[in-house]
Parts: structure tokens; C-alpha cells; sequence
């Protein structure tokens, strides 16, 4: 004690107590916003997994108003995949699942070579979890698939939303980036994720065909069922969501596993 | 309550405020009048930093030395905002996140900084306490008149819920679009701040110079 007492009466301009309390406050201000921190994460843990069902939801079309969050995801049924092969793995428990742990994990990933990684992603999970909206019948009506990619200053995370065909585009939707507010931000604007509605993924010969580009053709033009009009002032991250989405819905990406599905569908075709 | 303790915290509500009369954190204040809900989350994120920032660097005044001085400060001022930013990310996960970046920005804020400087370098702790809750409390008087005219007037509700029925769903009003937009908030701040100094003359600024009349020419 007489060791601060001492350091206490330092006049306030030595080069001594200017250290000393320096180091003090960053230790006590460091110990101050860590403990924060350590003891909220549960919560906000809890709170960002209810985001996520939330954009799955909305993205899906599925929230109605005056619903729970929980309450409508019951009619959603995840799942995983093994990308690879397109075929579900009944040995991962979806709930817990984390594509974004796996991702960094060497023994789950697959590092992606420079000509397959379109989407700046460096490497993926083996697995995915995709959500499936039934009908009370148990017939699938809506396919809910996770994609990310990098736009311009961050990763974009979030769904693409495909009618039961795999290849109608439900909706799309981030639930979290950093891009510019205002420009690159734009991606969240409801009025742009409604042009994505209504688009098709393939072409006829089974290539991805969905693109974002400068001035979509119009209404009417044979083309406009694969394009949807890029962002204003924001060239990079239109290119980066038309990136993760060529890299999701092609052979790297959940390529297999809708081919699966178009194939397993009457009719269907490739 | 003593006399002392209220005027610290009563004058900047109106007669001092730290937005109308100092002209301080304007940029968060057209930020995010938007919607009253993101106002009132910010306003109370806000005091809540000022007044536990002005405490502290109250209670270690006689030990900061002069030279890093506002460097203390800041330190105080950025982990306080990163404890609320926390706990607001635990309690208030989707209005948070329509703040995102103005939460952060509360360090910069002038008033957090300027309270601190001005005030709680000089006085004691539970003075400077008041002192900061009173000017949080002056930003976040304005931050909802703003915010209530601005939603009411943009969108036709207020936290939310519809008050004034729009076109769109069959009712009258028409929503003025440019209320939503960060200039209105301008009009509105210049216009509380054209009422207040009718209220208070003293606060209206002296002329930089006069236009005289021209003298000399006339008698032609």
C-alpha cells in the first residue's frame, strides 16, 4: 500500500506516473470490456441463431405477421448435405451443425483451387445445412440453401431461397455484411431482393445462368428469367453477390445436390 | 436535491443544450432520427456513456497527467461505449443492428468528449455524474422531437405502430418521402433552435458587423 501512496503523490507530469497510469487504466479498461464480453456472448449467441432463423424465414417467405419466430420455423426441416455428393448425411445432427467452424477445421474443409473459388472463399465445409419447407403433406415446397462470398469489404452471408423445381429463385437474402451503407449496403434494400424473385438458376443445358449485371434486360426479353439488375455505385459488391452465387449454385457448390433433386422431380429433366 | 445539482442537470435540457445551443453531435442526431425507436436507444446509449464517463474521469481528475490527458479520456469514453455496444448487441439485437455503426461513432460524439473535458476535469464525482446525465439528457430531448416529427411525418406511425393511416392501405396520408431523408432533420433541428432563442434572446448571436447607412451623398 505504500507503494501506491507513493506513486500517487509522483507530480502528475513525471515521466513515471504518466506510465503508470497509463498501463493502469488500459488494464483496468481492457479488464472492464473483456469481461463484457465473455459474460454476454451466451446471449447474444442465442440472439444472432434467432436472426438467422428469422432471415431464413423471411428470405423463404414463410413469417407470417403476428407469428413467432420458433412458431414458423416449425414447417422447416434441416438438413445436411455432403456437397460432394449431393446425397444427406444422417450422422451430422443439423442443429448443431456449424458450416463456419467446419470451414476452418482441415479435417472437415476443402480447400478450394484458385480456378473453382469464384467466390473468394479460400475453402468450404464438406457439409451444408439446408432447410426444407414442407407442406402438411411432407411434400418439399421450398429449398432454403446457405451461400457466402466476398463483396467489397467483407463476407456476405446469407440464403438463397428455390421453389421445390430447384431452379425458381424464391428470394435471396444477407443476414450479415459490411459493405458501404448506401451503396454496397444497398444488398438488404427490399425493393432490389424483390428482383431476384420469380429468376431461374439454369440455363435449358444445365449450366448456371443467373447473373446480376449492369442493366438486366427488360421485362418480356427471353434473357430476363436469368438477370437481375446490379446495384447503383456499388459494381464490387454486385459482383461479388453474382460470384457467390454462380460459385453456390455450380458444381463446387450445391451443384450436385439440386441436380439430385431436378432429376428426382417428374418430368425431369438432365 | 440541492440547488447546485439541479440547475446541472435542468439547464442543458433547454437553456444550454448541448445540439440547439453548442451545435454538438449533429451527425448522429440526423442519423438516426429515422424512427423514434432507434432514437430513444441511442439517447439512452448516450447518456448512459456520458454519465458514467464524466463519473470516472471525475474520480481520477488530480492523477491524469496534463500530457495524455485526452488520451485518458478517449480510453474512458471508447471501452464505456464498447460495454454498452455489448450489452445492447445481448438486450437489443435488432434495434442494435439498425444503429450499427452510430453506436461506435458515440466516441467520437462531440458532447461525451466536451462533458468530460470541460466539466468533469474540474469537478467532483457526483457533480460531474449529473452533469453528464443532463447533457445525455438534453441530446435525447432533442434526438425525440426529432425523431417523433420525423416518423410521424415520413412514415405515418411512431415506434412503429401506425398512427396516421396511409394511401397506401387505404387511409389518407400521403407520407412525405424527404422526412425520412437526413437533411429533414436539419430543418427540424434549425427550426427548434429558432424557437428556443425566441424563448431565450440572450442566446441569439451579435451581428459580425453592421451595414451602415451611406452617408454623404444625399442633398443632390
Amino acid at each position: 500500500m505504500n507503494f501506491v501512496k507513493k506513486f500517487l503523490a509522483l507530480p502528475n507530469d513525471s515521466k513515471t506516473k504518466t506510465i503508470g497510469v497509463a498501463l493502469t487504466l488500459c488494464l483496468v479498461c481492457s479488464v472492464a470490456v473483456s469481461a463484457a464480453a465473455v459474460v454476454l456472448k451466451p446471449i447474444q449467441e442465442q440472439n444472432k441463431l434467432l436472426d438467422k432463423k428469422k432471415n431464413i424465414l423471411q428470405i423463404g417467405g414463410l413469417l407470417k405477421e403476428g407469428q413467432s419466430v420458433e412458431d414458423a420455423f416449425k414447417q422447416v426441416e434441416p438438413k445436411v448435405v455432403d456437397l460432394a455428393t449431393g446425397e444427406y448425411v444422417t450422422d451430422v445432427n443439423p442443429d448443431t451443425f456449424d458450416a463456419r467452424a467446419a470451414a476452418a477445421d482441415p479435417k472437415q474443409n476443402v480447400v478450394l483451387s484458385r480456378e473453382q473459388d469464384i467466390a473468394s472463399i479460400k475453402r468450404r465445409a464438406q457439409y451444408a445445412t439446408v432447410y426444407l419447407v414442407k407442406n402438411p403433406q411432407g411434400q418439399v415446397q421450398k429449398i432454403i440453401l446457405p451461400v457466402h462470398g466476398y463483396g467489397l469489404w467483407s463476407t456476405l452471408y446469407g440464403f438463397i431461397a428455390l421453389q421445390a423445381d430447384a431452379n425458381t429463385v424464391v428470394g435471396l437474402g444477407f443476414y450479415e455484411h459490411a459493405e458501404t451503407p448506401g451503396l454496397g449496403g444497398e444488398v438488404d434494400n427490399p425493393q432490389w431482393k424483390a428482383k431476384w424473385q420469380g429468376k431461374a438458376v439454369f440455363a435449358d443445358n444445365g449450366k448456371v445462368a443467373l447473373s446480376v449485371v449492369k442493366g438486366a434486360a427488360p421485362e418480356g426479353d427471353p434473357k430476363a428469367i436469368h438477370q437481375v439488375d446490379a446495384l447503383s455505385g456499388a459494381t464490387l459488391t454486385s459482383r461479388g453477390v453474382d460470384n457467390l452465387v454462380h460459385f453456390w449454385m455450380g458444381e463446387n457448390g450445391f451443384g450436385p445436390y439440386l441436380q439430385k433433386i431436378r432429376t428426382s422431380l417428374p418430368g425431369g429433366s438432365s | 436535491m440541492n440547488l447546485e445539482a439541479r440547475k446541472v442537470i435542468t439547464t442543458p435540457l433547454v437553456a444550454n443544450n448541448p445540439i440547439t445551443l453548442q451545435i454538438l453531435g449533429i451527425c448522429s442526431a440526423l442519423a438516426v432520427t429515422s424512427s423514434l425507436k432507434t432514437a430513444l436507444l441511442m439517447a439512452a446509449a448516450l447518456t448512459t456513456v456520458t454519465a458514467f464517463s464524466n463519473a470516472s474521469i471525475s474520480a481520477i481528475r488530480h492523477h491524469i497527467p496534463g500530457s495524455i490527458r485526452i488520451i485518458v479520456q478517449m480510453t474512458i469514453i471508447a471501452s464505456l461505449v464498447i460495454v454498452v455496444d455489448q450489452l445492447m448487441k445481448a438486450y437489443a439485437f435488432s434495434t442494435a443492428k439498425q444503429l450499427s455503426v452510430f453506436v461506435g461513432l458515440i466516441i467520437t460524439n462531440c458532447i461525451v468528449m466536451g462533458r468530460a473535458e470541460a466539466y468533469a476535469m474540474q469537478n467532483p464525482v457526483g457533480m460531474s455524474f449529473l452533469d453528464g446525465l443532463g447533457n445525455g439528457l438534453g441530446y435525447s430531448l432533442i434526438l425525440i422531437v426529432v425523431a417523433v416529427i420525423r416518423e410521424l411525418s415520413g412514415s405515418g406511425s411512431l415506434l412503429g405502430f401506425g398512427i396516421l393511416p396511409l394511401v397506401n392501405d387505404g387511409g389518407w396520408y400521403v407520407p412525405n418521402g424527404l422526412m425520412l431523408l437526413p437533411p429533414s432533420a436539419f430543418f427540424i433541428i434549425g427550426m427548434l433552435i429558432w424557437l428556443i432563442r425566441i424563448r431565450y434572446p440572450e442566446q441569439q448571436e451579435l451581428h459580425d458587423f453592421k451595414i451602415h447607412e451611406k452617408h454623404g451623398l444625399g442633398n443632390r
